[in-house]
């Protein structure tokens, strides 16, 4: 009984924290932005701009929410909410710190690879549904994109497993505490973190919802609080790359004695977070082709190689 | 690829410069002399009105946002009985001022107008009338334009020579 009081409370604090992480990131890369880009960003309502969160949420609660006569309604209303339930799903299996984890399952990452392959289904489904031409092409885009990066995000993943020879997420921190994995698995972490960029399709890979393109790809109906939910989706897909980055390759919450170990989590995930948002100040979108390209000629190889080489030392020590 | 780090670290780099942005209510940005903005009607150095409603401005001006009319006081003076300048539809393309003869329309750096009324933003004589010379000092249209009011015959302003006797045989 007490058991699952605490199991509650945990999953409450986690989903709480999650949620508000993903509303502060609106704010920070505002804020980061503005930085790159020699300005200040939103500094006026609250003290740093920090209440800028509160006034985009009751502006997107309050605006209209309106459903096109021409879209398939039940799985317009519903495309929003898989993405969300999809990467929240994930965080189950983050270890934040030794104690601070919802479920240690032994097949973690596999679990990982599920519901990220989930969220595929809410990108196609908001643009079919849509029954948009603009939204269809920014669905196709964006469901060929996934299947492709989760080929060696997966591939990638496997390198870390066959190093510590778990797949439970706390079992795979645990493994670290001689030596981050990011040293042996050095080729494994830069696929992984670009096939998660892929994965959240953030830019310089948002070729789903290419402006320049595509309106807005495959939210282009969306509005309001439905849009809002796609909008935080893709704030939750950074910090969920960013924690598991962290996790797998740069010792989770293993950290030097002063701080406690769900701040050093943190502390390390807002890095990567950062990293993300400096990617979108900096780089460009490429063409879809050579995206695709890039992909399949370059990556695949590179991945399996680092996979057969990471075999072959473990097999011959 | 390495263009790419290349380009992400400039990208970084730019955390530390200056920043471009001006805090505007509270940080007030430089604005030149010249600067286009609200409309003034100036005076001469005596205080009279400078403005001598010969429409030029209103015929100028591309959206049509000045109307005046024309009247004359005691001393054979033409002034603009009334002149209004519709802000709400004016576009300080300074086409106004271009076309003024008498230096009497002038755009200043001002632009900090705003109205939560329509209405408010029409600007009557009053309301645009200074009492300064505004950008050009001196000037006075009458002390130098060969034109007869009362008190001046033609011939006697600054620099201009008497009018020539038609019907003298001496040149």
């Amino acid at each position: 009984m007490n058991e699952i009081v605490i199991k509650v409370i945990i999953i409450l604090g986690i989903l709480i924290l999650m949620l508000s992480i993903a509303a502060g990131l609106i704010w920070l890369e505002r804020r980061l932005l503005a930085l790159w880009q020699d300005r200040y960003g939103p500094n006026r309502v609250g003290p740093f701009g920090l209440l800028q969160v509160a006034a985009d949420t009751i502006k997107l609660i309050l605006k209209e929410d309106w459903i096109p006569s021409f879209v398939d309604k039940p799985v317009f209303v519903a495309a929003p909410a898989i993405v969300m339930a999809a990467v929240l799903m994930t965080f189950a299996v983050i270890p934040f710190s030794p104690q601070f984890f919802i479920s240690d399952m032994n097949v973690g990452i596999l679990f990982f690879l599920a519901m990220s392959s989930l969220g595929a289904y809410s990108i196609v489904l908001a643009g079919w549904s849509s029954n948009n031409k603009y939204s269809l092409l920014g669905a196709l885009r964006g469901s060929a994109q996934m299947i492709t990066y989760e080929v060696f995000m997966g591939l990638s993943l496997m390198g870390v497993v066959i190093l510590n020879n778990t797949l439970s997420l706390q079992g795979i921190v645990e493994a670290q505490a001689k030596m981050w994995n990011v040293v042996p698995q050095i080729v494994g972490f830069v696929v992984f973190l670009i096939a998660g960029i892929a994965e959240t399709h953030r830019l310089p890979f948002d070729i789903p919802e290419a402006e320049s393109e595509l309106i807005a790809g495959y939210h282009s109906e969306y509005s309001g609080m439905k849009f809002g939910m796609f909008f935080v989706g893709e704030y939750l897909g950074i910090t969920l790359i960013s924690a598991l980055i962290v996790t797998l390759y740069f010792g989770g919450w293993l950290g030097f004695e002063f701080l406690p170990p769900f701040i050093w989590f943190l502390l390390k995930m807002f890095v990567f977070i950062d990293f993300f948002i400096l990617l979108r100040a900096s780089l460009p979108r490429p063409r879809y082709d050579q995206l695709m390209e890039y992909g399949w000629k370059f990556l695949l190889p590179l991945v399996l190689l680092n996979l057969l080489i990471t075999g072959a030392i473990i097999l011959a020590s | 690829m390495l263009s790419n780090i290349i380009s992400i670290w400039e990208a970084f780099k730019h955390m530390f410069r200056k920043r471009d942005t001006i805090q505007y209510p509270e940080e007030k940005p430089y604005l030149p002399p010249r600067w286009r903005g609200r409309i003034v009607l100036t005076r001469d150095p005596d205080g009279g009105e400078r403005c001598v409603a010969c429409y030029l401005c209103a015929v100028a001006c591309p959206v049509d946002c000045i109307s005046l009319q024309a009247t004359e006081d005691g001393n054979n003076r033409r002034y603009p009985e009334f002149f209004r300048i519709n802000f709400s539809r004016c576009i300080f393309c300074g086409f106004c001022e271009d076309a003024c003869p008498t230096y009497a329309i002038q755009l200043i750096p001002d632009f900090e107008m705003s109205e939560y009324d329509r209405q408010n933003l029409v600007y009557e004589k009053e309301d645009l009338l200074i009492s300064g010379e505004g950008k050009y000092h001196g000037y006075n249209f009458y002390r130098v334009a060969g034109v007869k009011i009362t008190g001046k015959e033609k011939g006697e302003s600054e620099n201009e020579e008497k009018p020539v006797d038609l019907k003298d045989l001496i040149p």
